[in-house]
This record gives structure tokens, sequence and C-alpha cells, in this order.
């Protein structure tokens, strides 16, 4: 009864993991790693949806009746994909942050921010 | 599962973020294997590739770039983990609602899926389900998916890019030259497995239909392939290599190939990818549309990635001078 719902109970403490790193670190490329870690815990929520017991993996075959559900499995496949774009991105905008400030520490940004105006 | 938790909770106490990201691979590496598990053979190959070697190597390359010591002071811990308990718990108190894990009765399974599973073999002739759903029913959301990754290569491309001078070329080839000659025993075997690397990675792009794969991985393999080079060769070497400019031409390419497969279908009076006016016979035509669409977002993929990846060792290797 309570192995029923053991996935999605480790997906809400990863989530919360990832959440945590998000809001109490100052780094950026930490808070980025936070944002991964929050992302995988979506897919895995995905994956385990989709599973079914029993079931085989969605390729079709002679004498197999029963599959995993492919829907989901599309989506997280391009989410995978869209999500290591996005990233990159992010990363290229700590760079530019680091360039243009010399720190990529939120408090010291916004020290010097203040310090402009 | 329970790894998973663990090297999340590591990630959480480490301050160094170079051991940060080595564990953030390893937690890629785990996830795949749970997927596996799982029965989602496509999505764990996916995140094998780009959670556990793409992701790796970027994030290797941005700390390069930023430094690699975090800062220990934190913002109210207290109150951050405050509220993360109580949304965890809101979140936890939702579970209870949801059918059980691996149930066949749950309402996800009732919906599209049956119908999938049941007539994609008539209807588009492709064993591998998750392909005949990613490429054919839900081709425009894939359509629309390779342009976000276009977009974001260039969003690097634009945010990152340096004009790159023709004397600070051979400057670094005096650098690059003795720094190579070391690692002798990486760089032959690695030679070696370059040609199979790619070779997997046209493997995995035109039997996607059949088995585990597809665009997508294709793309990344291939990719990987080219930072394994670029690594040992150096950057001018891999510059000489391979042309910027086209493979920034290559990158739109691939997406002009995939929205034109959707034209092409618009012109001959069909819907926007109804691959059935590509040939007289329909499932030919999903063949060849899966195929031609295949293609288009590997080639997206790959050259995206390799934008990315070049952009970022670009703009170490010729630090930026005093805003020219």
């Amino acid at each position: 009864m309570l192995m029923g719902l053991y996935n999605y109970w480790v997906v809400v403490v990863l989530m919360m993991v990832g959440f945590y790193i998000v809001i109490a670190h100052g780094n950026l490329i930490k808070k980025i790693v936070g944002l991964i870690i929050f992302q995988t815990s979506v897919f895995i929520f995905y994956i385990s949806m989709a599973k079914v017991d029993g079931g085989t993996a969605p390729i079709l075959a002679e004498g197999i009746k029963l599959y995993s559900n492919p829907l989901p499995h599309v989506l997280i496949l391009t989410a995978i994909v869209v999500g290591i774009a996005t990233t990159a991105l992010a990363l290229a905008l700590a760079v530019r942050i680091k360039e243009a400030y010399g720190s990529i520490e939120e408090e010291e940004i916004q020290k010097k921010d203040n310090q402009d105006c | 599962m329970a790894f998973l938790v663990g090297v999340a909770f590591a990630i959480v106490w480490m301050k160094d973020l170079l051991a940060v990201i080595m564990l953030l691979g390893i937690y890629g590496l785990l996830s795949a294997s749970f997927f596996v598990a799982m029965d989602a053979v496509d999505v764990a190959f996916t995140e094998a590739s780009v959670g556990a070697g793409i992701s790796t190597l970027l994030m290797l390359v941005a700390i390069a770039l930023t430094g690699r010591a975090e800062h220990p002071a934190r913002h109210k811990p207290l109150l951050a983990l405050a509220v993360v308990i109580f949304t965890g718990s809101l979140l936890i108190y939702g579970t209870l609602d949801m059918p059980y894990f691996g149930l066949a009765e749950a309402p996800i399974h009732q919906h599209v899926a049956p119908r999938y599973i049941n007539d994609s073999m008539q209807e588009i002739g492709v064993p591998n389900i998750v392909t005949s759903v990613l490429a054919s029913y839900r081709a425009f959301d894939t359509f629309g998916e390779a342009v976000v990754i276009f977009t974001a290569g260039m969003g690097v491309l634009a945010l990152l890019s340096v004009a790159r001078r023709r004397e600070d070329d051979a400057k670094i080839d005096l650098l690059n030259i003795p720094m190579h000659e070391q690692h002798l025993i990486p760089r032959i075997v690695i030679k070696m497995l370059i040609p199979f690397i790619l070779l997997f990675a046209f493997y995995v792009q035109f039997h996607g239909d059949f088995g585990p794969g597809g665009g997508f991985q294709a793309g990344v393999i291939f990719a990987a392939a080219i930072f394994l080079y670029t690594m040992l060769f150096g950057m001018s070497t891999a510059h000489r290599v391979i042309n910027q400019s086209f493979i920034q031409m290559l990158a739109a390419t691939g997406v002009l190939l995939y929205g034109s497969v959707g034209v092409v279908s618009l012109l001959n009076g069909k819907e926007f990818f109804d691959y059935s006016a590509l040939s007289a016979d329909p499932v030919g035509g999903q063949h060849l549309g899966i195929l031609l669409i295949e293609l288009g977002v590997g080639i997206t993929v790959a050259s995206t990635m390799v934008i990315i990846f070049f952009n970022f060792a670009d703009r170490k290797e010729y630090p930026q001078r005093k805003k020219d």
C-alpha cells in the first residue's frame, strides 16, 4: 500500500532539494544545478506515471500484449534536449554576468548595482 | 531511487563547484538507468547522452570561465527550508489521491495511448511507437521543440560570440602544440574511437524507426564526437576542420528541412505534416516523412550543440579585450 506511492514521494523530495538550492544559494551556477535537479525530478515523475506493471518498452513486437505508455516518453525525450539547450543559454548569461560584474554571487552583484545608482 | 536522493543531497552540501558538476554527471547517469528500469529506453538513451555527457561538459566550460569556488554565505537558510518543507508536504498531500504506481487502469493509460499502441502499426508502419508519436502524430510539437533548440543556440551565439582575428590564431597555435603532445595515449585511443562514435550516431539516426533512437539522440552523440576531437586537438585545429559559418547554416537548414516537409504536404492539399501527401502509398509516405523529419531534427540538434560548445570554448581561449 505504501510502496504504491513511493516513486512519487522520491520525486517530491528531489524536486524540493532542487527548489532549496535555487532559493538558498547565492551562486548562479549552483542555482542552475538546482534547476537541473528540479527538471529531472519532473522527468522522473512523468516516466513513473507511464510505467505499467508487467509491460515492456513501447516497441511493437510479436507476442507482446502489454506496453508502457509511449506518450510521456515522447514528451520527456524532447524535453531533455530542450532542457540542455536552455541550460546552455542560462550558462551563457552567467558567463556574461561574470564579465560585467566580476562575480556570480547574487549578493555581490546587488551590492555593485546599489553603488552605481 | 535512494541513490538519486543521496547524490542530490551531496550536491546541496558541496562547496566546490567542480565536485558539484561531477556529481551532477553521476546523477544524470543514475536517472538514465532508472528510465531503463521504467521501460523508457528512448528517454534513457537521451538522458545518458545529454545528462551524463553534454551537460557535464558545458558546465565544466562554464566554470572554467566563472571560477569554481562557491561563496559560503547563504541568505536565511531557515526561511528557505520552511518554504521548501511546506511546499513539499503540500505536494505529498497531493500524491495521496494519485493512482498507485504501475496500475494498468490508471486514467493516463485510458486516453490516447491505446490508440497509439493498437493502430500505429497499420497507420505508420513503424515498430517503435515513440518514434511514430514523436515524428508523425505529434510532429507539430516536435517542430516547435526543434525551433526552441535552434533559438537557444542563436541566443548563446548572440551572448558569447567573439570576433576572432588572424594573429590570435598564430599565438594560440604556439601555446597548443606542446600541450597536446603530452597526452599521447588518450590522443591515439580517441582518434580510433571518433569514427566509431560518428558511425554509431548515424546508426541511431536511421535506425530510430525500429529500435530506440532518433534525431534527438543522434544529434547529441554526433556533437559529443566533435567535442572530444576539440578537447584533444585544441580549438584552433577544430576551427580549421569545422567552419563556423557552415555550422550555423546547417542549424538553420535542419529547421528549414523540417518545416518544408510540412509545407510540401500543405501545397498538396493535405494538412500540415500530413505525410501521406509525400507518396502515393500512405504508409510509404509516413516512412519518408519520418525519415526527413528525424534528419532535420538531427542536423539541428548536432549543429546547435556544436555552436554552443564552440562559443563557450572560444570565450575561454580568446579572452575579451576591453570593450573594443
